[in-house]
C-alpha cells in the first residue's frame, strides 16, 4: 500500500515537473499571442486595452512587414534547395568514394555547426564587402545555404550508415546507368534523410537572426524586421503574424510528419 | 586495384564532392582566413582597412574593460550551461523513459516553441518580466510586492534568456543518450543491491555523460555570441563577447578590432572542441 502511494507521488511529481518545463517553454508564446489581440494603438503597445482582432486586419495593410515575410520565405526556399542539392551529392559522394582530404572536408563542415554564428556572420560580411557582391537577397541566400549545408550532410549521413551498396551494384549489373541508378535507387532510399535535412535547413533559415543581420544590406527578413521594431516597441501586427506563422508551421509539420512519427513510435 | 576502376570513379566523385568543396572553401575557409589576416591590420581616419602588419588590435584586447566582459561572458555561459543541465536532465529522463504512447508528441512539444522567431520570444520574456508585465501584475495582486519590481536588465535575466534559447540543444543529446540506456542494466544494479542514488551516480550518469558533454558544447559556445539576448534582456548590463564584436562591425566601424575579438571566440571554440574530443566526445552527436 505504501509503495503504491509512493509510486503515485513519484508519478505526480514528474508530471508537475514536466508541465513546469513546458510552461517555461511556452510562456513567451502565450504572451505574444495575448498581445496580438490587444486593442492598444499607442507605443510601446504594452498596456492592455481590451480584446480586438484589429491587428490581424492591420497586418494585411502593412506591406513592409508582409514584404519581409515574403523575403524570409523566398530565402528559405532558395537556400534549402541549394543546400539539399549540394548536401545530398556531398553526403553520398563522401560515403561511396575514397579520396584524399576527406577529413579536411569534414572539419570544414563542422565549423558552421560549432562556431558561434556571429563569427560566421562577420566573416561572410568581410567576404561579400571585399568581392563587391551587393548585400541583399543574393548574399542572404548564399549565407543561409552555407550554414545549412552541413546539417543536410549530417542528416543524410546518419541514414547512410545502414545503407547497402549492393543494391546499386545490382542496378548497374542489370544495365542501368550511374545516373539512372542515382535517381531511381539511391535517392528514394535516402529520401527520409534528405527530407529531414531539408526541413532542418528550412527552419534554421526562417529563424536566423545573427547571420542575416550581418549579410542583409537593405533587404529585411522577418526576424530582422522584429529586431528593428524592438527598439520602439513591437507592434501587435508583428505578434499577429508570428501567431499565424506558428499555426501554419504546426499544420504543415503535423500533416507531413504524422506518418513518420507513427512509424518511429512503432519501432520503439 | 585496376586502373580502370580508378578512372571510372574519378569523374563521379568530382561531380558529387566538387560543389561542396568549392562552397566550403569559398564561403567558410577563405572568409575565416581573411578575418584572421584582418585582425593584424588597422584602420585609417576614414575607417578604411590598412593592410600593414600590426598587433595593435591584440594589444587592445587586453584592455581591462574588455577583459571584464570576457569574464562576464564566460560566467554567463557557465551559468547557462549548468542551469540547462539541471533543468534538462530530469526532463529528458522523464520524457525518454516514458512508456506512454504520447512520447513522440511530448518530444515534439519541446521543438514547437522554436518555430516562432527567437527574437520575438525573447521580447515576449521582456514583456512578461517588465514593470507592467504579467509577473509584476500577479505579484501585486497576491500582495507579495506593493510596487512593480524591476526584473529586467540584470545578469540573471540574460542567463534566463540564454537558457530559454538553448534549452532544446541540451535536451536533444540528453534524450538520445538516455533513450539508448539499457533498462536491464538498471535492473541488474538494483538486483545487486544498489540504492537509487547509487544506481544513478554509478550506472546512469556515466552511461549518459556523452549526452551531457555534447549538450554542454552546444549550449556553452553559442552563449558567448548571442548578442541579441543580452541586448534585449540585459540592456547593456550583461554584454557577452558577441556584443563587442557586433559593435565593431556596426557602429564602431573598426573591423580589424572586431576581427581580433572574433579570433578569441574561434580559439575558445577550438579549445573546447579539443577538450570535448579528449573526453571521448563524438563529433557526429553535435551535428543534428
Amino acid at each position: 500500500m505504501r509503495r503504491k502511494t509512493k509510486a503515485k507521488l513519484k508519478k505526480g511529481l514528474s508530471v508537475v515537473y514536466c508541465s513546469l518545463i513546458y510552461l517555461f517553454l511556452f510562456l513567451p508564446i502565450f504572451v505574444i499571442a495575448a498581445n496580438s489581440f490587444n486593442a492598444t494603438t499607442t507605443k510601446p503597445y504594452l498596456t492592455w486595452k481590451g480584446f480586438s482582432l484589429m491587428w490581424y486586419g492591420k497586418l494585411f495593410d502593412n506591406t513592409t512587414l508582409l514584404q519581409s515575410f515574403g523575403n524570409t520565405m523566398a530565402i528559405a526556399f532558395a537556400s534549402t534547395a541549394i543546400s539539399v542539392i549540394i548536401g545530398t551529392l556531398a553526403a553520398v559522394g563522401m560515403y561511396k568514394y575514397k579520396f584524399k582530404g576527406k577529413s579536411v572536408i569534414d572539419a570544414l563542415l563542422y565549423i558552421p555547426v560549432v562556431i558561434p554564428e556571429i563569427v560566421l556572420g562577420i566573416s561572410l560580411l568581410t567576404l561579400f564587402s571585399n568581392v563587391n557582391i551587393p548585400r541583399g537577397m543574393i548574399t542572404l541566400i548564399l549565407a543561409h545555404a552555407t550554414f545549412s549545408i552541413p546539417f543536410v550532410v549530417f542528416n543524410i549521413r546518419a541514414r547512410l550508415s545502414g545503407y547497402d551498396n549492393s543494391i546499386e551494384e545490382a542496378s548497374m549489373d542489370l544495365g542501368a546507368s550511374r545516373i539512372s541508378t542515382f535517381f531511381n535507387i539511391t535517392l528514394p532510399v535516402l529520401a527520409p534523410g534528405i527530407f529531414g535535412g531539408g526541413v532542418l535547413a528550412f527552419t534554421l533559415s526562417i529563424d536566423d537572426v545573427i547571420i542575416s543581420y550581418f549579410t542583409n544590406g537593405q533587404t529585411k527578413t522577418f526576424p530582422l524586421k522584429v529586431m528593428e521594431s524592438i527598439k520602439s516597441g513591437v507592434s501587435p501586427d508583428i505578434n499577429a503574424l508570428s501567431v499565424l506563422i506558428l499555426l501554419g508551421t504546426m499544420a504543415v509539420v503535423f500533416i507531413t510528419q504524422s506518418g513518420i512519427l507513427n512509424k518511429k513510435d512503432r519501432r520503439n | 586495384m585496376t586502373k580502370h576502376n580508378f578512372r571510372s570513379n574519378t569523374l563521379p566523385s568530382v561531380i558529387m564532392v566538387g560543389p561542396v568543396v568549392l562552397w566550403l572553401v569559398f564561403f567558410i575557409a577563405i572568409p575565416l582566413l581573411y578575418v584572421a589576416v584582418m585582425s593584424f591590420c588597422s584602420i585609417d581616419e576614414s575607417y578604411n582597412i590598412v593592410f600593414r602588419f600590426t598587433t595593435v588590435n591584440y594589444k587592445r584586447l587586453c584592455d581591462i574593460n574588455y577583459v571584464q566582459i570576457y569574464g562576464q561572458s564566460i560566467l554567463i555561459a557557465v551559468l547557462t550551461t549548468i542551469v540547462c543541465i539541471l533543468l534538462a536532465y530530469p526532463f529528458s529522463f522523464l520524457i525518454a523513459r516514458t512508456t506512454s504512447k504520447s512520447k513522440a508528441f511530448l518530444y515534439m512539444l519541446v521543438i514547437i516553441p522554436f518555430w516562432t522567431n527567437s527574437l520575438i520570444r525573447i521580447y515576449g520574456w521582456r514583456t512578461f518580466l517588465g514593470t507592467s508585465g504579467w509577473l509584476n501584475m500577479l505579484l501585486m495582486k497576491i500582495g507579495l510586492v506593493d510596487s512593480p519590481v524591476n526584473m529586467l536588465f540584470k545578469r540573471g535575466t540574460t542567463v534566463l534568456g540564454m537558457v530559454y534559447c538553448l534549452f532544446p540543444y541540451m535536451v536533444l543529446p540528453l534524450y538520445t543518450a538516455i533513450e539508448k540506456l539499457d533498462k536491464s542494466l538498471l535492473e541488474a544494479s538494483s538486483d545487486l543491491g544498489a540504492k537509487g542514488p547509487q544506481t544513478f551516480f554509478r550506472v546512469i550518469l556515466p552511461l549518459t555523460s556523452s549526452g551531457i558533454f555534447s549538450g554542454s558544447i552546444m549550449v556553452f559556445i553559442p552563449t558567448l555570441g548571442y548578442f541579441f539576448v543580452s541586448d534585449i534582456l540585459g540592456g547593456g548590463n550583461s554584454d557577452v563577447i558577441g556584443n563587442l564584436i557586433e559593435r565593431q562591425f556596426q557602429s564602431g566601424n573598426n573591423w580589424p578590432l572586431g576581427a581580433a575579438l572574433s579570433i578569441i571566440l574561434i580559439v575558445i571554440t577550438l579549445l573546447l572542441v579539443k577538450l570535448y574530443q579528449k573526453c571521448g566526445g563524438d563529433m557526429e552527436s553535435l551535428g543534428v
